[in-house]
């Protein structure tokens, strides 16, 4: 039998599933004392280029409350025509189109290779895609030209029979009609009052007057005509739209001294949300918000126009004195759930020097599956590239993003759901298999996820609710099912369903076994995300406590001083950005955004990771350091004085021009697959933005001992923080003495 | 009823006589409106004894002989005729009408009459036109025509005595009354009076006789007479007495014993007889010689009295039924010799009627007699004639035109004595009934029934007649230029065509009062019931030939002005301590002159730089205001012009937004600029809306325009500013793009509803964010009944009308548009309203905004493309380049004793003083009226000084500062004597279409018919001569009250037809609302012309809007400064058919055209040019109506034709009249 290491390398390129235990305790008490819980980092729509989806509909189980759709898992008597449930033991009957149906000519959802498989179903009509700009007008011109530019671009990217549709706002919001030929129309809503979705619908025009007859007669359709003039396809206003685009001014109302240009953010999301709740609700839909600056008016503001009143920062939240925090979190989480319904997802492209209220805007994105990225202006590459690659495609041609997901998970008896986190809402869909302790977001059974890329990651954790009293005959498995319904960006309904099975383990006999199965990254991660998702809501202090009474292992040194949990450095909205991305991001992603990589070039001999730790920080060196969000390369004190010397210019010494391109050559590469694009950073020893790099590693070197440890290789690092050495040695003694 | 008004005294005659003049003209003939002026003179002439003859031979002889006898009233009774006639007649010599319409005239024309009809007539007749001719050729003759006369006259006045009890001549009349009677035939209305009094006149007339002598000042007269004669349609003179006649010979049936068909008959040639007589008198008549060499100056001068004279010329007709008889009149003349002293004992009386009347208008006869003076020794006589004659002069009050006679008086006396003869026969009966005209009143009681038959009997012409008194001023007051040195000085009518001169007071096209002579304690003012307002027009356009007001710039100090009250600067300050220092002319306070300022005095003791500074010596001037005077002390920005277009489907559909778009790109070049040559600063933007809102972006920079759609209603907002308001020439390319695709864009719209409120809530965020002035052109189609603030609901409920709920209707549905109106006018954000109707659309709450902003409302019901299109353009073109003020504060102040108010128009105020105007465009008017705080003194008189402070449409702020300084009077009679009625009823209606918004339509009728019989008999009782309680005596200057007052009555405002909306009430009393007075003048009395020979610049004489004035085989043209009808009789002429319209049939004629096609024939091109003028003159756009005789649409065009019992209930001129009367003696028992 391969390793476990294998074992869950292969159920993870096959699956797309990383279990934190790949035996599981056989009893809630044994689960209990496993302290990580049984749980999965489960990807729905890893990309399976081996994968042909079927095209008929699913097989489901007749229960009422089963419906778990037939797996390679189920016991067939094929002769009798008829599958047994393994969730609820039901007897089914195969339907009529399984008629030919024989051991030797089994349907693919039979084959144990298609633990995972997908169906595409027809279910109603194809809907278009729809891509709804909203744009923030209030910018400066360089940053509004090159947004205007990037937005022109992004139409080249978008297949033809996709709708767009375009909203600006500064002081107003202006809708704009895209189908009128001549004169440019736009509706104009003002910033500052917050209008119900009928409302907007009716100033809009979107409703049908005499639809609203008391006879109750059905609804008439929607004119398609009224709600076209929003949402075009891209191909009929390509040319009205980028004239539009080229034409777009800077919010014309004056910004007197000492204020901030006023900024309907607010507003502009309600009427986008609003505008396709009333147009196209349940349909795949992404609206894309551009700011370059905080909401300052209306509802959803996050502060004043003031200059004077500094945007809050922690500190004031500590203390409780971000007046807007509270009521603006709400509001944009009211909309962000009613995006989440009709399964709209949501990005903001946040691009300025100050915050930009991603901290209260952060649900917008995080609840319906959208994208967040933050730059600090539109006229980077990393806002350009990052936007680039939304639109980017996969081996098929087609937009790596599904819409309107829906997770379901159905488990076997012994064990239930306690929740998930990832870039979903509850559908609150109650079940037998439906824990009553909550981890994440749980009490369900369905979570809806409105945005999905192929790289999409959920955390569910599960309960162990078998008595120990009634054991579970040896060699018995678990199962579990997740079936995830989705539209893909080629319009098609499919469902996706992954079934996998583990075995349960006694933990008093086969405690080894169960140790053995431990995913040691999963587990980092799943705990990781759960302390993220508790920092959300808690004080960071607390949080911190907590993890360090549950985990105790290397990496969680780097997770305590991440800006995932550790707010210090770090404004409210970077946070946001950071978490919104590591709660949602794979597993390898999220490992490096918890521990970074540090590579080392130099002319010793290959390129090779190092420790994170201020030591290898050595002046004949360059560093590439992955944090995820940043990329830094690091020339050491001497390596930097050649390079100022120009000596990689001298033929003589081209094997150090190599030596300076390979990091840049690995860094390109890592830059072009990343999404989020990360921050590159090119610096050198004594440089401004080596922060990034000293900020990372361990301090084992800093002002304070630089000289008991009496070495001179190693960089200091001006810091309080406690090295890991220094955080080990305290674990040690804190372990022993708890134990004792 | 005793329709002679007895004037109170000469002055009352003189002018009221003109109305009366009419009937009493159309006895002494067609020409005597002219001749009045020269009758005035020999009135004068009269006075001397002359006058009564003229009189009696007059209808309003008669009446005033009777005046002479009963009283002065007589005299002043016939105000019209009578009164204004002698004094006239009087006066005319002098040129001073006043003196003539004072007692004086009335005095010798009563007394006179005898004296003046000879003196008179003669004058009269020649200018009777035709009948002139003849009479002269009657020269004998037109004495018999006299004796005639007083057949036919008798009757007449019996009638109208008899009928309304109303004795148009007073009782005393009757005294002179029985020598007139036969007069009074002619002159129904006064002839009764002066039956009555003529008979006893004539007894006296023998004084009168005496008078004759006088009579020679006539002759004078009686040439000018003749040129107005000849100038006169003597047609229409004679048709009106006709008809006159008859009419009078019937409502006197009553008085039958007057003989009613000799009165028609005799009437007419009595006159005839005495013009023609005239003629002969007037070379006979020495003074007259004077006026003769002056027959044009003379009426001038006269112009008081004329215009009662003119409207007898215009009698002229009668002179043709007279020539027949006038031959022998003429021979009657001799007789009338005789008779005429005898009447001249009746001057005599009038003479010492005049005293009584002297003590009266003491002022004014002696102005008169001033006047008169040139007839100097005229003058004389006609006093005692005056005096004896006041009395008929009073009943001459309807025959007073006959006043002016006096100058026929000469002529008249004559005729008088054939009066006497003629009388003879019929007088015995008048006699008699002149008697009872006296006891009238019992009569009266029982008559009531009979009056109400007889009361179409009444002679029409018998009453006084506004186009007399119109033609009169016209002929007076035209040729010279209106100096306003003068204090206390009444302007010549708005009708009148007059030059001014600035010489310390504001020109009347700026202010006109409604009293030039006020009382000086509030107890008087009390008494007499006249309104004391000052209609004020602060930024009246004024003609090519009169200099607008000089720009005075008082430095950085800003404008000097009073310490204390804050008045500005003005020749009432009177500078003292060497020029040191100036004491206020309003509250006495004494200011430092500022040093830069400074200027020595003369001996005078005025500066010695007086003239060289507009505002020591005018009385309208603008100051530069500075930067104090600015809101927020910041100087303005140029005002911005925003036009809001309905695109709603009832406005695509009747093409108004294809129209509007298509003339804005034509229209935008001209905008309103102070000079020419420089681009306006004005800037503009554009939306249009139906229940959503689109505002435009037109930047310069932009290829296309773009439009913002603003649907969020309930709380309007300006979604953009940059690109909104721009610079035309800027953005010329763009703007004509967006107006190009307008109407295409809602070509094919389905949105029938519309907001309203939003709309002018937009437009007041727009100036707010440019901060700046400016106007909102809102052109809206609908009732507002989409869901937004302001929105109406259809409350049109007829059932409403004339009940207690009606004001509601004329109420706002809400306080919103009354708020928003507010804050409009704290931007100065005034909105013009142009609406397209085709049901309801509550312009009872749409015009809240407007009106309180100073704006206007344009109305086009059931709007047509096709045939309103011309019609709204026009107004379009007018509204937007009419040069306007904005963001207005006017303020008056006055000397203390008196105080604004109350004020009236389009504005809000928000305190008590300052009225405040978003904008104030060169049609505007506010009313003002004042009351008494404490006493006036007569030395100082009464200021006041109107100062509006307003941007300019190039941003400028300035002042605009009106000086206005009026008499005071300790006696009523003065009071009365320096009235404008034009002006009172302007205020009067004002008034009414406010207090409707209160109280119950009925109540307020009954209010105004209260008070002005409060006028009249306050009149009667305190200035009038002592007379029968069955004559009515109406003061001279107020003898077009009762129909001017019927009119308003009548207006469908206060006493809506079944046809007329809500809707259009409440436009037309807004409208009435900011009119001036020649605005509200043709609106309540409309100019009717017939169109007969169109040669020469003159406009043909209009005639009285009654049916019967219409012959069947004319066309006639009627304007009201709204509609403009052209009516054409069913036997019109071939060829006038066919100049006119191209075809000769009348079956042919297009109803529907707006427009007479364009023919190359002088009468049509001459038609042309009059119906253009008359557009030019008016601030909105008339669209030609043609109406055919008894084509259906003939019945609105009858609405107009108010001294007719109208549809709707009103009552007609006549029957009004005796109301009126019955009214008054009410009020004096």
């Amino acid at each position: 039998m391969a390793t476990y290491q294998e074992f869950i390398q292969q159920n993870e390129d096959r699956d797309g599933v990383r279990f934190s235990w790949n035996l599981w305790p056989s009893s809630r008490l044994e689960a209990t004392r496993l302290v990580v819980p049984v749980s999965c980092l489960f990807t729905p729509l890893k990309e399976r280029p081996d994968l042909p989806p079927v095209q008929y509909e699913p097989v489901l189980c007749s229960r009422a409350n089963c419906k778990a759709v037939l797996n390679p898992l189920c016991q067939v008597d094929f002769r009798a025509k008829i599958w047994a449930c393994n969730f609820c033991f039901q007897r089914n009957p195969f339907p009529p189109s399984y008629a030919g149906i024989s051991d030797v000519n089994q349907p693919a959802e039979l084959m144990p290779q298609f633990s995972t498989i997908e169906y595409i179903v027809q279910r109603g009509p194809p809907t278009p895609l729809i891509f709804l700009y909203v744009v923030d007008t209030c910018l400066e011109e360089e940053d509004l030209q090159a947004l205007r530019e990037s937005l022109q671009m992004s139409l080249s990217l978008l297949p033809p029979n996709a709708l767009v549709g375009l909203i600006t706002f500064g002081r107003m919001v202006q809708v704009h009609e895209l189908s009128c030929e001549g004169i440019a129309k736009s509706y104009v809503f003002r910033g500052t009052k917050e209008l119900s979705a009928k409302q907007i619908q009716e100033m809009l025009g979107l409703m049908k007057p005499a639809a609203s007859g008391p006879q109750g007669r059905p609804v008439a359709p929607q004119d398609p005509s009224a709600t076209c003039r929003f949402l075009q396809p891209v191909h009929k206003v390509d040319m009205n739209l980028t004239d539009l685009l080229g034409e777009l001014q800077r919010d014309p109302w004056p910004v007197p001294q000492g204020k901030r240009p006023l900024r309907s953010t607010g507003i502009a999301m309600s009427i986008a949300v609003g505008l396709l709740e009333g147009t196209y609700p349940n349909t795949g839909a992404r609206v894309m918000l551009f700011t370059g600056g905080p909401p300052t008016q209306g509802p959803g503001m996050v502060v004043g126009d003031e200059l004077k009143t500094p945007i809050r920062s922690w500190h004031d939240i500590t203390k409780d004195n971000a007046r807007h925090l509270k009521k603006a979190t709400k509001y944009y989480e009211a909309l962000a759930s009613r995006a989440a319904v009709n399964g709209h997802s949501i990005d903001i492209y946040a691009c300025a020097l100050d915050q930009t209220g991603l901290l209260e805007m952060k649900c917008l994105s995080n609840l319906t599956g959208g994208h967040i990225s933050m730059g600090d202006s539109f006229n980077t590459s990393l806002f350009k590239q990052t936007f680039q690659r939304v639109f980017s495609k996969d081996y098929n041609g087609d937009f790596r993003m599904a819409f309107g997901g829906t997770l379901e998970v159905k488990t076997s008896r012994e064990l239930k759901v306690s929740g998930a986190i990832g870039p979903c809402v509850s559908l609150n869909a109650k079940g037998p298999c439906v824990s009553e302790n909550e981890l994440g977001v749980g009490g369900t059974t369905q979570w809806k996820i409105c945005g999905l890329s192929p790289s999409t990651t959920l955390a569910l954790y599960f309960e162990v609710v078998n008595q120990h009293n009634a054991p579970i005959p040896q060699g018995g498995r678990g199962a579990i099912q997740f079936v995830t319904q989705y539209q893909h960006s080629n319009t098609q309904k499919r469902i996706r369903v992954t079934t996998i099975a583990r075995n349960w383990a006694d933990a008093q006999s086969q405690i080894q076994h169960i140790e053995s199965s431990f995913d040691q990254e999963a587990s980092a991660v799943i705990m990781a995300r759960l302390g993220v998702f508790r920092a959300e809501s808690e004080d960071g202090p607390d949080v911190l406590r907590w993890l360090d009474r549950q985990l105790i292992r290397l990496f969680m040194f780097h997770l305590r001083r991440s800006p995932f949990l550790q707010v210090f450095n770090n404004s409210p909205d970077e946070c946001s950005y950071y978490r919104h991305h590591f709660v949602r991001q794979d597993l390898t992603q999220s490992l490096i955004m918890i521990q970074p990589i540090l590579y080392s070039y130099s002319f010793h001999g290959p390129p090779e990771p190092v420790l994170l730790d201020s030591g290898s920080i050595l002046p004949d060196r360059i560093l590439l350091m992955d944090t995820f969000f940043q990329l830094v390369i690091y020339h050491g004190e001497t390596i930097a004085q050649w390079r100022k010397a120009g000596y990689q210019e001298q033929p003589e010494y081209e094997n150090f021009k190599h030596l300076l391109v390979a990091p840049l050559d690995d860094a390109q590469e890592i830059l072009q697959n990343r999404f989020p694009m990360p921050r590159y950073i090119d610096t050198e020893h004594g440089g401004s933005q080596a922060r990034f790099l000293l900020s990372k590693v361990n301090p084992s070197q800093t002002h304070n001992n630089l000289y008991a440890w009496g070495q001179e290789t190693g960089a200091p690092i001006l810091t309080d923080d406690v090295s890991l050495q220094v955080f080990m040695d305290h674990l040690k003694k804190l372990a022993v003495s708890s134990a004792a | 009823m005793n329709v002679n008004q007895q004037t109170p005294m000469a002055s009352p005659y003189g002018q009221p006589q003109p109305g009366y003049g009419q009937p009493s003209y159309a006895t002494l003939g067609g020409g005597y409106p002219d001749p009045y002026g020269p009758y005035n003179g020999p009135s004068t002439a009269y006075q001397p004894g002359a006058p009564p003859q003229g009189y009696s031979p007059y209808a309003s002889f008669p009446s005033k002989a009777v005046a002479e006898i009963p009283v002065s009233d007589l005299s002043s009774p016939l105000d019209l005729g009578s009164a204004r006639g002698p004094p006239t007649s009087a006066p005319p010599p002098v040129s001073t009408p006043q003196a003539y319409s004072h007692y004086t005239h009335g005095d010798t024309q009563n007394g006179p009459p005898p004296m003046n009809h000879p003196m008179a007539q003669p004058a009269h007749r020649p200018p009777v036109s035709q009948p002139y001719s003849q009479s002269a050729m009657n020269l004998s003759g037109p004495q018999s025509s006299y004796p005639q006369q007083y057949g036919a006259v008798p009757p007449m006045q019996q009638m109208t005595n008899q009928m309304s009890g109303m004795q148009i001549s007073s009782g005393p009349p009757t005294s002179a009354g029985l020598g007139y009677a036969p007069r009074p035939s002619s002159q129904p209305l006064i002839s009764n009076t002066y039956l009555a009094a003529a008979p006893p006149s004539y007894t006296q007339a023998p004084p009168p006789v005496s008078a004759a002598p006088s009579q020679p000042p006539p002759p004078s007269e009686p040439a000018a007479p003749q040129p107005y004669y000849g100038g006169h349609p003597a047609l229409q003179q004679q048709q009106p007495f006709p008809s006159s006649a008859p009419l009078q010979s019937q409502p006197f049936p009553l008085s039958a014993p007057y003989s009613g068909p000799p009165p028609s008959s005799q009437p007419q040639t009595p006159p005839v007889s005495q013009q023609q007589s005239f003629p002969p008198g007037p070379p006979s008549q020495q003074p007259f010689p004077n006026s003769a060499s002056l027959p044009g100056p003379p009426p001038v001068s006269y112009a008081d009295p004329h215009p009662t004279q003119q409207p007898f010329p215009p009698r002229g007709p009668p002179p043709t039924s007279q020539t027949g008889s006038f031959p022998p009149t003429s021979s009657p003349p001799a007789q009338y010799l005789g008779p005429q002293p005898p009447s001249q004992p009746g001057p005599p009386p009038y003479l010492s009627g005049p005293p009584p009347r002297g003590p009266m208008p003491p002022s004014s006869m002696s102005q008169q007699q001033a006047n008169h003076l040139p007839p100097g020794s005229m003058q004389q006589p006609p006093q005692p004639g005056m005096q004896g004659g006041y009395p008929p002069q009073q009943n001459g009050a309807f025959g007073q035109p006959r006043g002016p006679q006096p100058g026929y008086g000469g002529p008249q006396y004559p005729m008088q004595q054939n009066y006497g003869a003629a009388p003879a026969p019929a007088p015995p009966p008048p006699a008699q009934k002149r008697l009872d005209p006296d006891s009238i009143p019992s009569p009266q009681a029982s008559e009531l029934p009979a009056v109400q038959k007889s009361r179409h009997r009444i002679d029409p012409d018998a009453i006084p007649s506004p186009i007399q008194v119109i033609e009169d001023d016209r002929a007076n007051k035209s040729s010279e230029p209106f100096t306003t040195g003068v204090r206390g000085q009444a302007p010549p009518l708005v009708t009148t065509t007059f030059q001014v001169k600035d010489q310390g007071n504001a020109s009347p096209r700026f202010i006109r009062c409604t009293a030039y002579n006020m009382p000086c304690t509030a107890d008087m003012a009390k008494q007499s019931q006249v309104p004391l307002a000052a209609v004020i027009k602060p930024l009246a356009t004024l003609p090519p030939d009169e200099c607008p007001p000089y720009m005075v710039d008082h430095g950085e100090g800003g404008p000097i002005r009073c310490n204390r009250c804050k008045a500005y600067m003005c020749p009432y300050m009177q500078f003292i301590e060497g020029g040191r220092r100036f004491q206020c002319g309003f509250c006495s306070c004494v200011t430092e002159v500022p040093p830069h300022y400074f200027q020595h005095l003369d001996h005078t003791g005025k500066r010695v730089d007086c003239y060289d500074r507009p505002e020591l010596s005018l009385g309208s001037y603008e100051f530069v205001a500075t930067v104090d005077y600015c809101k927020n002390n910041k100087l303005p920005q140029p005002p911005s012009f925003v036009f809001f277009i309905d695109v709603s489907y009832n406005a695509v559909k009747s093409g108004m937004v294809n129209i509007v778009c298509q003339e804005l790109k034509t229209l935008l070049d001209y905008l309103p600029r102070e000079n020419p040559e420089v681009d306006s600063a004005v800037r503009v933007g554009f939306v249009t809306y139906n229940k959503v809102l689109h505002f435009y972006n037109v930047k310069s920079s932009l290829a296309q325009p773009q439009m913002m759609v603003v649907s969020d209603v309930s709380d309007m907002f300006l979604p953009l500013l940059d690109g909104f308001l721009v610079n035309v020439n800027d953005s010329r390319m763009v703007i004509e793009s967006l107006l190009d695709q307008i109407p295409e864009m809602f070509a094919d719209t389905r949105e029938t509803e519309t907001v309203f409120g939003p709309v002018i809530q937009a437009g007041l965020e727009a100036l707010k964010a440019a901060d700046c002035a400016g106007k909102l052109f809102v052109f809206h189609s609908s009732l507002p009944i989409a869901e937004a603030p302001g929105k109406l609901k259809n409350r049109e409920d007829k059932k409403l009308v004339g009940t207690d709920k009606e004001k509601a209707l004329f109420q706002p549905q809400s306080g919103f548009y009354s708020n928003l109106s507010k804050e409009c006018v704290a931007q100065g954000c005034c909105v013009d309203l142009f609406l397209f109707p085709n049901q309801y659309i509550d312009v009872a709450t749409l015009a809240v905004v407007p009106v309180s902003t100073g704006g206007s409302v344009y109305k086009y019901t059931y709007f047509q493309a096709e045939t309103d299109r011309e019609r709204f353009l026009n107004d379009l073109r007018r509204d937007v380049q009419k040069p306007m003020g904005f963001d207005a504060v006017m303020r008056v102040r006055t000397s203390t004793g008196i105080r604004a108010t109350d004020f009236f128009g389009s504005f809000f105020m928000s305190n008590t003083t300052d009225v405040e105007l978003a904008g104030l465009d060169c049609d505007k008017t506010v009313t003002v009226e004042f009351r008494h705080d404490d006493k006036l003194s007569e030395e100082t008189g009464a200021l006041m000084q109107c100062a509006v402070l307003y941007t300019s449409c190039s941003g400028q702020r300035r002042l605009r500062v009106h000086n206005m300084a009026v008499n005071c009077c300790s006696q009523l009679a003065d009071l009365y004597r320096n009235c404008e009625t034009d002006t009172i009823i302007s205020f009067f209606s004002k008034y009414a279409y406010r207090s409707i918004l209160n109280t119950p339509t009925k109540t307020v009728r009954d209010t105004l018919v209260n008070q002005c019989a409060q006028i009249l008999a306050c009149y009667r009782k305190n200035c009038a001569s002592p007379s029968s309680a069955g004559q009515l005596i109406l003061p001279e200057c107020m003898k077009l009250l009762p129909v001017y007052l019927n009119c308003v009555l009548k207006s469908d405002v206060l006493l809506p037809g079944a046809d007329v909306s809500l809707d259009d009430r409440a436009y037309l009393r807004q409208l009435v609302s900011c009119m001036d007075v020649s605005e509200s003048h043709v609106f309540f009395y409309p100019r009717l012309l017939p169109l007969v020979k169109l040669d020469g610049g003159s406009l043909p004489m209009a005639v009285r809007n009654s049916e019967e004035r219409l012959s069947k085989g004319g066309v006639y043209i009627l304007e009201t400064g709204l509609h403009l009808f052209l009516w054409v009789g069913a036997n019109a002429q071939q060829e006038l058919l066919s100049n006119i319209f191209g075809t000769p049939t009348f079956s042919q004629i297009d109803p529907n055209m707006t427009n007479l096609p364009d023919l190359d024939n002088p009468f049509s091109k001459r038609l042309r040019e009059i119906i253009d003028s008359f557009r030019s003159q008016r601030s909105r756009y008339m669209k030609l109506m043609v109406v055919k005789q008894e084509d259906k649409t003939e019945l609105i065009f009858k609405h107009f034709l108010c001294e007719d019992k109208s549809a709707s209930g009103g009552a007609s001129y006549v029957d009004f009249l005796c109301h009126m009367h019955k009214e008054i003696r009410q009020l004096l028992s």
